[in-house]
């Protein structure tokens, strides 16, 4: 399957924040962290449909995450703070401390049920 | 037995209205709390079977965990004490003096959230006020990279937009409520306008606003690549120098951005730019219960805000180099600390690595994936449940946290101060 490009940007949302106190561990942050919402113009471009399990990859990583349509720009996605972003986001501050938590540049692809 | 004006620390409201139901210790309602609150409430009172303290996953009393602990950072060479946002001022400032008698690094979880907005107003200054001004004079708001519907719930309701005032005499219909983001959030729904920006071109936008508050004339070009047209910008800055009192509410997705303390600095330049046309306010979005005292307890003891170095005796900041993403990233710090809050869940998956890789204490009031990997996990009561404490709410205002339920867990100030005791006489401070 061939990799889109995307930018994705990453923040807090009502469940994930939830789930910091009911545990991390639990299935509800689990899954609220691995929603990646996205332009349904950049799903079908992308060979994604609702629901599909996709795999984000920076230079740094990979995370699997469940494709949603969403309210959201051509181009970009969103994804809620958690495990999967983490290992998406770079280790450069360029000297401010904070990492490019939003704003990364990533490819997508459709994860094949028989290739996971 | 009814707990009248509890405060909820879970987000930067601190809401103190929260109406709280014992019965037989443990918290049975929880009224006037967000989705959030309610959460934080719940959880945090439910009894809990983990050991006080377990080295390398196996239960050991607090003695015994206490002295492991202190072995480690006192023979560290470069220890690192980190996070802190979800604690009391109180355990804060003992944790200050811990980094400094072990000669180490204190970072908070303001680097990865406002360390830009404190650099920023480091280099600008800070036009501020209090959430209670806010609630009373402010006719104008800006949310800009901030989704308060989903992050802050309570923070339209209680404070910013719905609330009637003493100059703001019918509430929601006596405020414009602008929102400048990068897509539309849940927020969207609850403002007058939306404007949508480009993603990266926060600093340009903000930049061009500043420039029509000082004056300047734009053309249509002059805007273009913000994603804004030049009616949407004459209108926002129209609208900030004609309000009564306007207030900008900075949310990380200006400091998250690349630019980051560049962004905030825009914003912050801009509000001071509209003070020569009318009275206007920046406040930080603060995510973390207690994130804002972090920053004043190091402030006020050691003069910077976060990413403090001891190694020569006396404090140094300088983020990028004393700050946690860069310390764990880089592999320098050889033991760290982690109080009230769970890096090896938010932070880059390099820097968690680091921190499995190295003698880690976490001290948290539940499991976390910090404590999973920590060689030696505290585990400490939740101030504002089990005792008091106190916390600055994110217009720098501090809040009084009451104890509601007991518990047989001592509390993060308690912990930190045994060690510091255990730290002093192995270094033979």
């Amino acid at each position: 399957m061939a990799k889109f490009k995307l930018m994705l940007i990453t923040g807090r949302s009502t469940k994930q924040g939830a789930g910091i106190s009911s545990g991390k561990e639990y299935r509800d942050y689990e899954e609220a962290t691995r929603i990646l919402d996205m332009n349904p113009v950049d799903m079908e471009r992308s060979g994604l449909r609702d629901g599909d399990t996709a795999r984000i990859t920076t230079g740094l990583g990979s995370a699997d995450v469940t494709c949603r349509v969403a309210d959201i720009p051509e181009g970009l996605a969103f994804i809620a703070f958690g495990p999967a972003c983490n290992n998406l986001v770079g280790d450069e501050t360029y000297a401010s401390g904070m990492p490019d938590s939003k704003h990364l540049q990533v490819e997508i692809a459709r994860v094949i049920p028989e290739s996971r | 037995m009814q707990v009248d004006h509890a405060v909820c620390a879970f987000c930067g409201c601190d809401c103190d209205d929260i109406r709280v139901t014992v019965e037989d210790d443990r918290i049975t309602q929880v009224r006037n709390a967000c989705v959030l609150g309610k959460a934080w409430f719940m959880n945090h009172s439910q009894p809990s079977d983990l050991p006080v303290a377990r080295i390398a996953g196996s239960p050991v009393s607090l003695d015994e965990g206490v002295e492991e602990a202190a072995r480690c950072l006192a023979g560290s060479r470069y220890p690192l004490v980190y996070g802190l946002s979800s604690t009391s001022c109180e355990a804060q400032r003992t944790a200050v003096a811990l980094a400094e008698v072990l000669g180490g690094c204190i970072d908070c979880c303001t680097s990865v959230c406002h360390g830009p907005s404190g650099m920023a107003l480091q280099g600008v200054g800070e036009p501020t006020c209090t959430l209670g001004e806010v609630k009373n004079r402010a006719d104008l708001i800006i949310y800009w990279g901030s989704n308060p519907g989903e992050s802050h719930p309570r923070h339209m309701v209680r404070y910013a937009v719905m609330p009637k005032g003493m100059f703001i005499p019918r509430g929601r219909k006596d405020r414009t409520v602008v929102l400048v983001d990068v897509r539309r959030t849940a927020s969207a729904a609850a403002v007058d306008m939306f404007l949508q920006i480009k993603p990266g071109k926060d600093f340009e936008a903000l930049w061009v606003l500043q420039a029509i508050v000082r004056g300047q004339k734009l053309d249509k070009t002059s805007v273009e690549e913000t994603g804004l047209t030049l009616e949407q910008v004459n209108w926002l800055a129209d609208k900030m120098m004609h309000c009564k009192f306007g207030v900008l509410f900075a949310g990380q997705g200006l400091t998250q951005t690349r630019g980051k303390h560049f962004n905030t600095s825009a914003a912050f330049l801009l509000v001071r730019a509209l003070h020569q046309h009318t009275k206007f306010a920046i406040i930080p979005m603060r995510g973390h219960g207690n994130v804002t005292g972090v920053d004043n307890v190091l402030g006020w003891q050691t003069g910077y805000p976060f990413g403090v170095n001891f190694s020569l005796g006396y404090p140094r900041f300088n983020p990028g180099e004393f700050t946690v993403v860069d310390l764990c990233c880089r592999n320098e710090v050889d033991a760290a600390i982690v109080v009230a809050a769970d890096p090896v869940a938010t932070l880059p998956a390099r820097a968690a690595r680091h921190l499995a890789a190295i003698p880690t204490i976490a001290v948290d009031t539940h499991e976390s994936k910090t404590t999973k990997i920590a060689h030696v996990a505290f585990t400490t009561c939740t101030v504002g449940i089990h005792v008091e404490g106190t916390v600055y709410r994110m217009d720098n205002i501090p809040i009084l946290l009451r104890k509601i339920l007991s518990s047989p867990y001592p509390s993060d100030q308690e912990v930190i101060s045994r060690l510091l005791t255990r730290v002093k006489e192995l270094k033979a401070c």
